[in-house]
């Protein structure tokens, strides 16, 4: 073998190990996370109440409160998000104002989570007057996805074929009607498989619901959005940075991380799976 | 003309929700700065970005965020050590060695990275890295900027995978069938045609990558140890000023010189990743243009 061969074998091998090491990253947060996890994870665990200060009980507050917040998000972000790809997608011309819009969705997604929460803390927390609620934090994550949402929607309408447009033009529809009656019961499926995306997100996510939603130990279930909430994320945070019985909490956290974890990442399998076959469709 | 104008109507009814996102990025740059300027009544700007010393509840206190402002730059630093070198060789396997069905079964799991919450990372830091870190190197603890540095890594992996393999792919097909006609091989072509084509779009992985890292949370929080005071080596414990904002609002008064300190610190932040944004948004507008 001349020494170009030899180093074509050597360059492949690196790029084959580094992309190896990057999915053996993935394998080994899972593979502990759900060995350990495993162990603690049973019908009570999952439905019953935590007890004795947190070192012992289930994690049902914690779950609801997650699906309460996601589910607040993605109300408020769902509309908007579809509506604003609907004036980029559908209205919009080539110009300075939609190259402003793209700076803004760009830049919106980039912002720190932890800055989303302040910005939370001061205009629904303290200025709305909501105080730290399901409401506060749910709006909080619902800006946050917004960027998702958009981006999500605008390729579910672009994949729209043009000649629909046309077709329902030419039988003298206006152009609302084309949208209404056309382009978004085609789009709709992808729109909403891009959405689980924001979903899988706003579960997720702490730092923004740390001064707006979330409370270590709550002995009640939420009675109402106003209501503060116990949730997935913070739940783990908590038990293990607060409390004196970490031998105790520690295989709390574990459960409470693979249940985390396995909603989030079945909610993003299920999208990305669905994505895919959208992108490959012929109409 | 009725009718017209009711198309007008919804169109501009449609525009107000896509200016949404503009709406939003100001309302944040507006409550930063409304509750982050009234510190600097009491401090100067200069003495609060290179104060040496961040005592928020002393008597005198002190708000110098030098510290955490390296903190922030060191885990940022050591975080692109891990993920640039192993996210870009990633992009071209994939791009460019994988065969497509193992593209296809690659690519949704450096997804599924991505899709791991903050938090989940910072406990496997916590339980699983920590303790594997303290036992190597001899340390009483494993929380410490090394530890947080590697775990930033992994999580920076995905968005500088994901963007440069865009880049590599966007590296038109006549440039490598000049090269491979010229009679280089494969790897050649990576080293000396596709990456210096592509390597303005790897720089923008990069920088997004880096803005990721500097504005991640939780896990920080969780795995840097929690130390405010300014870094000399990876295995020191450190703050950095996400970390900071969040331990610290929840013990702060609303309205109180701390309360207003973090939300400083927030300027700081955002004004830093806002640039990162906009630095990566224009490099990928020159290199577009570049490549036609």
């Amino acid at each position: 073998m001349n020494s170009r061969k030899v180093k074509e074998l050597v360059g492949f091998t690196v790029l084959r190990l580094a992309t190896f090491l990057i999915l053996f990253a993935l394998f080994i947060i899972l593979y502990f996370i759900s060995i350990r996890g495993i162990r603690v994870i049973d019908c009570q665990f999952l439905t019953q109440m935590p007890s004795e200060g947190m070192t012992s009980g289930g994690i049902l507050p914690a779950i609801l409160g997650t699906f309460y917040l996601t589910l607040c998000a993605i109300c408020f972000a769902l509309p908007l998000g579809v509506a604003a790809a609907i004036y980029l997608v559908e209205y919009a011309r080539q110009g300075r104002l939609v190259r402003i819009i793209r700076i803004g969705i760009n830049n919106l997604a980039g912002v720190p989570s932890i800055v989303f929460g302040l910005f939370g803390l001061a205009v629904f927390v303290k200025y709305f007057g909501f105080g730290v609620s399901i409401l506060s934090g749910g709006l909080t994550l619902g800006i946050l996805i917004l960027p998702i949402i958009i981006r999500a929607s605008e390729e579910a309408l672009l994949a729209v074929p043009q000649s629909f447009r046309e077709a329902s033009l030419a039988l003298g529809t206006t152009k609302w009607q084309t949208i209404y009656r056309i382009v978004l019961p085609s789009a709709i499926s992808g729109i909403l498989t891009g959405s689980i995306l924001g979903v899988g997100r706003a579960a997720g996510e702490t730092a923004p619901i740390l001064f707006t939603a979330v409370t270590f130990y709550s002995i009640r279930l939420p009675t109402s959005i106003f209501s503060e909430v116990q949730a997935l994320p913070y739940h783990i945070y908590a038990l293990m940075t607060e409390g004196t019985h970490p031998e105790c909490q520690v295989p709390i956290a574990y459960g409470t991380a693979l249940v985390l974890l396995f909603l989030v990442l079945s909610v993003d399998l299920v999208a990305i799976i669905i994505r895919n076959r959208a992108r490959k469709r012929k109409w | 003309m009725k009718r017209a104008q009711k198309e007008n109507l919804i169109k501009g009814f449609f525009c107000l929700f896509a200016l949404l996102s503009i709406f939003f990025l100001l309302g944040i740059v507006i409550v930063l700065f409304k509750e982050g300027l009234p510190i600097f009544k009491v401090t100067t700007f200069k003495e609060f970005l290179f104060g040496r010393f961040w005592y928020p509840t002393y008597e005198p206190p002190d708000f110098g965020i030098l510290p955490l402002l390296l903190g922030s730059l060191w885990v940022t630093f050591g975080a692109l050590i891990v993920a640039v070198p192993l996210g870009v060789a990633g992009a071209f396997y994939i791009s460019e060695v994988a065969s497509p069905k193992k593209k296809e079964f690659i690519k949704p799991v450096i997804e599924l990275l991505a899709g791991i919450p903050s938090v989940v990372y910072g406990f496997f830091g916590m339980v699983v890295v920590a303790p594997l870190v303290a036992k190597i190197f001899r340390l009483p603890v494993g929380l410490n900027a090394f530890t947080a540095s590697l775990i930033l890594g992994i999580m920076a992996i995905p968005t500088i995978t994901s963007i440069s393999e865009d880049a590599i792919s966007a590296v038109p097909k006549r440039f490598k069938e000049a090269s491979y006609a010229l009679g280089a091989n494969k790897w050649e072509t990576i080293t000396k045609v596709t990456l210096p084509a592509a390597a303005g779009g790897i720089s923008t992985a990069i920088i997004l990558g880096m803005a990721r890292v500097i504005g991640e949370t939780m896990t920080v929080l969780m795995v840097a140890g929690g130390a405010p005071i300014i870094p000399h080596s990876f295995f020191e414990p450190l703050r950095t000023m996400t970390a900071t904002i969040a331990a610290e609002m929840g013990e702060t008064v609303v309205g109180s010189l701390h309360f207003h300190a973090l939300f400083a610190i927030a300027i700081v932040l955002f004004v830093i990743t806002l640039s990162f944004n906009i630095l990566a948004d224009l490099l990928t507008q020159r290199f577009r243009k570049r490549l036609g």
